[in-house]
């Protein structure tokens, strides 16, 4: 008898990997995946025996890591968020056509909302496009199963197997029953075969031809068959769901009393959708509600479509995620019955900002003194919050800050006066999709400055490390890269650092990178400072605490506020003034060159 | 037993961890379990909103009007998330003055931060508000917590039984809260 234990929706497929022999597990950080590869470290520190896990430097690396495992025959998996599966896909395309040895899985987690991420699209169309399976979970603990499933699915069709978690799976926790940590028994094992493993075109089309035979395969394949809920009924109408959208779905029918009345169906693996059941379904309802997110994957491999009620039909919602609420709404109007009318109206919750004492926000200052009137591309972080400052015009993908300020020089290279550009990209995303980008603005003489927020730290998603900390995923000790030696290496003429919190030597530093861009090309400032919720710096901290506060002076301007806003400046309505939060400052003393009239003192 | 409590405040104030230990102390009184939380960019001082569902469920996510109780850690998440609570539910406030309820909820408030300044111990705002809740929900509620303070100092200490002095204080915050109640009932 095994032990339940509560555990996030990442945490129960980092215990399925342990669990089924994955022995190789690579990730890049992103916010709904980013625990899978932190908890699967942490859990083999409590093995006992050797398993290679990794933060890699982006998504394509990370797969295909993990994807050379599987080709010796060890069980290898990889996971990201769902646009890093863009950065991925590249390789994820190519490898469905070659298939695998060892099981693979790619588990991208999916953010309808969307919560934390630039799109809301669908991971389980990247599957369909690659011609691979998808496995949908409803619940960390079926999560977990899954991840049994899909090994054996890759391993019997040789083939990568997608599991496609949501948001909502992957931080939602759960009582899970734990099973036994199964130690792996096999030694890699390459077996050379360029025909497959190095396909030229030719080949490729006899693989692709291989590929679509493994679909039909799979599609009869009867343990990821759609499962049916509730009990047999003779019903006109039947509703269909998958991942979590099938577990709300499951409690709201109970509670409108439809429970016994109208079949739910839960498909487990929506492509490639059964073709008994599709068969099953035509023929035997009038009437079929799809329920998904956050596209309609199921519901377009309804070919006969007449009789199909969902996304497609506007009876579901096309964006967003689908709410218990909203699912509600839409399956009492399906079954014909009353309920009551919800209408969740809330007043407007607080913004996210950069916390009290963040470097970032004193750059921003800095870039904003020193280029008042230029174009702030960012990119990808928790310093996309400098737009609350008005320091980020624009935030597009990983890397784009600096191709983006590229394509502004350009565009503004004939007009008569030329904007400054200013680039701000974080440390981590510096690694994974800027490097490229920079080489591509030197050799293009690409007159801009780039300021490289190096705060030693995947910030955003966790305090994961980074290429420059010489960190593995579980704290050991390995090689790192210097940022200024990778800069200089990209060919960047002007590369020099400073402290963001030493305002009075940073703004002359950004006012001069701004001065040589104008003339020369890119001039890069790398912004050290430690991010201060890194508990890897905190405990070698000797950072000086500077007290400050606020005299009579202040006559409530608000420029501070507006200008800086650090949660620990409050503004007193009554008063009209500015006074100092205690518990919230962090004790940086940046905010002492931000007052106009001086009023923000240090206490010395 | 089905239970349904939503727990909410801003990036940094400890919701996540307030409504993990209510969830461990609900499998260590043997019922099942379901949370959903907020990660990513809204961490950083956002508005943070926590679902905690004990006992037979499907769906990790609680709707509107079925929820038995809120624990609010900024005075505004009554406003922001009161339409999650059914009409004879409860919310435990932390806020320097009282809250007026929209509907028949019973609304206790407390001074969390005060409180938690007083024992030195400004981050342990989360666990002040825990304990306050946990002493006035089984008094004057009738549906009791489905875990006991005890239930809560259990799970602490093996969550935190290498780190003593963490311990400590995390208790201390518990029982500063729980034994606050003394004649401050409001409803």
């Amino acid at each position: 008898m095994g032990k339940r234990k509560l555990m996030l929706g990442n945490e129960a497929i980092a215990r399925g990997l342990m669990e089924n022999c994955c022995v190789m597990a690579t990730s890049y950080p992103g916010t709904p995946a980013s625990e899978i590869l932190s908890s699967f470290v942490a859990m083999q520190k409590e093995g006992s025996d050797s398993r290679h896990a990794q933060w890699a430097v982006n998504e394509k690396v990370a797969f295909e890591i993990a994807y050379a495992g599987s080709m010796t025959g060890l069980r290898s998996a990889v996971s990201m968020k769902q646009v890093g599966l863009n950065v991925a896909s590249d390789p994820l395309m190519s490898a469905a056509y070659l298939g695998v040895k060892g099981g693979f899985l790619v588990v991208s987690a999916d953010d309808p909302g969307p919560h934390s991420s630039q799109t809301e699209q669908d991971s389980r169309l990247m599957a369909m496009m690659a011609k691979i399976p998808v496995l949908d979970p409803d619940s960390p603990m079926q999560a977990k199963e899954m991840v049994a499933m899909a090994f054996e699915l890759s391993e019997i069709f040789e083939i990568p197997v997608m599991i496609r978690p949501t948001t909502r799976v992957c931080h939602a926790r759960q009582d899970i029953m734990l099973g036994d940590i199964q130690p792996n028994e096999r030694e890699a094992d390459f077996q050379k075969d360029p025909a497959r493993w190095a396909a030229t075109p030719k080949f490729r089309f006899h693989l692709h031809q291989e590929l679509e035979k493994k679909l039909k395969a799979l599609s009869f394949y009867q343990k990821t068959a759609p499962i049916r809920l509730n009990v047999e009924t003779t019903a006109q109408k039947a509703v269909v769901a998958s991942g979590v959208a099938a577990a709300h779905t499951q409690e709201i029918m109970k509670d409108l009393n439809i429970w016994d009345a109208i079949p739910l169906y839960q498909v487990l693996q929506p492509y490639p959708l059964h073709k008994e059941f599709i068969k099953h379904l035509m023929d035997t309802y009038d009437e079929i509600l799809v329920i998904e997110e956050t596209t309609g994957v199921i519901e377009m491999q309804l070919a006969d479509r007449h009789s199909v009620k969902g996304k497609l039909t506007n009876s579901v919602p096309m964006v967003g995620e689908l709410l218990p609420e909203i699912i509600q709404k839409i399956v009492s109007e399906f079954a014909g019955v009353h309920t009551e009318k919800i209408d969740l109206t809330s007043e407007p919750g607080i913004r996210p900002t950069l916390c009290a004492g963040c470097p970032h926000r004193a750059s921003f200052f800095a870039i904003k003194k020193a280029a008042p009137k230029g174009i702030y591309t960012s990119d990808i972080g928790c310093y996309t919050l400098g737009l609350n400052l008005g320091a980020v015009d624009t935030v597009l993908c990983m890397g784009a800050a600096v191709s983006q300020a590229a394509g502004f020089y350009h565009a503004y290279k004939n007009e008569k006066k030329r904007p400054d550009i200013v680039a701000t990209i974080g440390d981590s995303t510096f690694f994974h999709a800027g490097v490229p980008a920079l080489i591509d603005a030197v050799v293009q003489k690409v007159r801009f400055v780039l300021v490289i927020l190096d705060n030693r730290t995947t910030a955003m998603t966790g305090n994961q490390p980074t290429p420059a900390s010489g960190l593995g995923a579980g704290g050991e000790s390995l090689d790192s890269v210097d940022i200024k030696t990778l800069v200089e290496g990209c060919g960047v003429k002007f590369c020099k650092e400073g402290d963001p919190y030493n305002q009075d030597e940073f703004i002359p530093l950004i006012k001069e990178a701004v001065k040589y861009s104008r003339e020369h090309g890119p001039a890069v400032v790398i912004s050290r400072h430690p991010c201060l919720i890194d508990r890897l710096w905190k405990d070698r901290s000797e950072q000086p605490r500077i007290q400050v506060e606020v005299d009579d002076n202040c006559d409530g301007c608000t420029f501070c506020i507006d200008h800086f806003e650090c949660p620990a400046l409050v503004f007193n309505k009554e008063e009209e003034n500015v006074s100092i939060d205690p518990i919230l400052c962090s004790g940086c003393g940046v905010c002492v060159h931000v007052c106009p009239k001086k009023s923000i003192k240090e206490i010395i | 037993m089905r239970q349904q409590i939503v727990i909410s405040g801003v990036g940094g104030q400890g919701v996540i961890f307030v409504t993990r230990l209510l969830a461990e102390a609900a499998i260590v009184n043997g019922f099942s379990v379901f949370t959903s939380e907020t990660h990513g960019m809204a961490q950083r001082g956002g508005t943070v909103l926590s679902h905690l569902k004990v006992g037979s469920f499907a769906s990790p996510l609680i709707r509107p009007y079925k929820a038995d109780g809120l624990l609010a850690l900024k005075a505004e998440s009554l406003a922001q998330h009161g339409s999650y609570l059914e009409s004879d539910a409860w919310a435990v406030v932390n806020s320097t003055n009282h809250v007026k309820p929209k509907f028949d909820w019973s609304v206790f408030t407390v001074d969390a931060d005060k409180l938690a300044m007083k024992i030195k111990n400004p981050k342990s705002v989360n666990l002040v508000l825990l304990g306050y809740a946990m002493a006035v929900i089984s008094v004057s509620s009738e549906n009791k917590l489905f875990c006991s303070i005890d239930d809560v100092k259990n799970v602490l200490e093996n969550r935190l039984a290498d780190k003593k002095e963490m311990l400590g204080a995390s208790i201390e915050a518990i029982e500063t809260g729980y034994y606050h109640r003394n004649s401050k009932l409001e409803t």
